[in-house]
């Protein structure tokens, strides 16, 4: 498969940089799942560990608090991509490591 | 849905062909084609999932669609297990199969090479991290490192899409909807 390092940079870069309703900085904090404020950082902190978890209840507290349902769905989407990050970088530095090893042998 | 404009928001142009898709299938479009469209400039229109799924690699797309349905467990996302284990069912002409890896992956018969990288999968979905002896594991039973890199493409590509479809709220289909939705995954992918 063609490397796909592009594709995630991309992405990643459209979510966090481009134009959207959430400003930047609450964009990378849900993407960093951290430095943010109730009702969001339960919100954001539930769909990166635990997403079906969310509830009605938590949507609801986000749109209580101010914001609109495109800053929501932003929000949202930057915390889903930066957990699955997280996890996808921790897999291939473990996997560096192992094949590091394995050549030596 | 838990938010309306992911429902009812979509664009004029998207709105019609909704309106068509749902006249052709006579059934609801599903969620997940609903999200996907909405705003694409943001998140959709940067099309991993199809490049992963569908493009070159050594595993077969029935071991590919597998692995989202085993992801999409453990993560605890039942849509997404519907979705993808009846694409796999489908993709592999044996649904017994499926099941047996999404109730008990030890006992299942597949061979050791993707039971191995199931195995791993499911710990990195899991616990959110895995260490070199993992990935030992996986490469010992013959797995290559190219292999391994595009079954973590999965991982990621269904541990965005778990998320999103859980955080949303997306609505379970009946089967006869994820059946249809299968048979369109497989013959078209994901663009």
């Amino acid at each position: 498969m063609p490397d796909r390092g592009h594709l995630y940079k991309a992405l990643i870069a459209r979510v966090l940089e481009g134009d959207g309703m959430a400003p930047r900085p609450a964009r990378r904090a849900a993407f960093d799942n951290a430095e943010l404020t109730q009702p969001l950082s339960t919100l954001v902190d539930k769909v990166a560990r635990h997403a079906y978890k969310v509830t009605d209840e938590d949507i609801a507290a986000a749109r209580t608090s101010g914001l609109s349902e495109d800053q929501i769905f932003e929000i949202v989407v930057c915390a889903a991509i930066g957990q699955a990050m997280r996890q996808y970088d921790a897999a291939h530095a473990a996997l560096d490591a192992a094949t590091k090893v394995t050549e030596k042998e | 849905m838990r938010l309306r404009i992911l429902d009812t928001g979509h664009s004029f142009g998207t709105k019609i062909l909704f309106a068509v898709i749902r006249g052709i299938s006579r059934r609801p479009v599903p969620d997940a084609a609903k999200l996907v469209s909405y705003r694409p400039d943001f998140y959709g229109r940067i099309n991993f999932t199809h490049d992963t799924m569908r493009g070159s690699s050594a595993w077969s797309v029935g071991d590919r669609e597998l692995m989202a349905a085993f992801v999409s467990k453990v993560n605890g996302c039942d849509f997404c297990v519907k979705a993808h284990g009846a694409v796999a069912e489908r993709a592999y002409h044996d649904s017994a199969k499926v099941g047996m890896v999404l109730s008990d992956l030890e006992k299942a018969p597949i061979e050791e090479p993707l039971r191995a990288t199931l195995r791993m999968l499911g710990k990195l979905t899991r616990e959110h991290v895995v260490n070199a002896d993992d990935m030992r594991a996986v490469l010992k039973v013959g797995v290559s490192r190219e292999q391994i890199e595009d079954a973590l493409a999965v991982c990621f590509a269904f541990n965005t899409t778990n998320r999103l479809a859980d955080a949303f709220g997306f609505a379970i289909l009946s089967r006869e909807g994820f059946e249809a939705g299968a048979k369109y995954l497989l013959a078209r992918g994901y663009r």
